[in-house]
């Protein structure tokens, strides 16, 4: 099977539409394809990843959990825009920390997480073959 | 070239599945291939067999169906995403002991994966959404 750099593109805050959630979804069915995976969280996109969320008081499905697990399924590049950050008064600080283990550098903890700039991202962007826009 | 179709909203209330439809027709004219039209989100909405739209207005799943069987395109409705919108099969509605399906004659229901393959084998995948 052709191997393809994937990126997934989420735009939308956590609540308040399905979009993030069944991105997911898709981010982790998409995994188990040995395709090359990368995240990118632009505009309101950026509060999917905010620590401590609690939707108790809407009564939908915390999913945030969720992203902890990206790490285990090789899904470690993922990339927050930081106009998009500071526009919402946020810094990475603000936002879960996400982890995987680097099999090339002795099981390593490193950071899955890279604040960039809307230049960088647009690099980036630039380099993929799939891009699925949430 | 070979294209893949995401479409990621409902019919009506949105344009981007008259988009993804138009798109995907004029594809077939001009001669290319579709790998896939893939259904997600509310997008699952457009293989409903129970829409009753007005005369004078556009049926769009009986369109996607007719543009499927002249051209033997796999029009994919997502599992997770349907059975959440209450679009069901008769293998699902029997599943979930549901007392009727819903689903159009020329969808089919499958999984997430058929998406990701859809990425996979085509030279580019086109997402309507909003």
């Amino acid at each position: 099977m052709a191997s393809k750099k994937f990126l997934y593109i989420n735009r939308r805050a956590p609540h308040g539409s399905i979009y993030a959630h069944e991105s997911l979804e898709v981010v982790l069915i998409g995994a188990a394809f040995e395709q090359a995976v990368t995240l990118a969280f632009i505009d309101d996109g950026v509060y999917q990843l905010m620590q401590n969320q609690d939707t108790g008081g809407i009564g939908v499905k915390n999913f945030a959990p969720t992203f902890r697990a990206l790490g285990d399924y090789d899904v470690n590049q993922i990339y927050v825009e930081q106009e998009s950050l500071e526009l919402r008064g946020l810094s990475k600080d603000d936002l879960i920390p996400l982890t995987y283990e680097d099999e090339d550098d002795d099981w390593a903890e490193k950071d899955s997480i890279h604040v960039v700039s809307s230049a960088e991202l647009a690099d980036i962007i630039e380099q993929q073959d799939v891009i699925l826009n949430f | 070239m070979k294209f893949a179709i995401l479409v990621n909203e409902g019919p009506y209330t949105h344009q981007a599945s008259d988009s993804a439809y138009n798109f995907t027709a004029a594809v077939l004219r001009a001669g290319h291939e579709i790998v896939r039209v893939f259904f997600y989100h509310d997008g699952v909405y457009n293989g409903t067999r129970l829409s009753v739209p007005p005369q004078d207005d556009r049926n769009v799943s009986d369109r996607w169906a007719a543009l499927a069987q002249q051209h033997e395109v796999e029009l994919i409705l997502c599992v997770a995403a349907a059975q959440r919108r209450g679009l069901l099969d008769d293998d699902e509605a029997k599943r979930a002991g549901k007392d009727s399906s819903n689903m159009a004659e020329g969808f089919q229901i499958s999984g997430l994966g058929q998406l990701i393959d859809a990425g996979i084998q085509a030279d580019r995948l086109i997402v309507f959404g909003d």
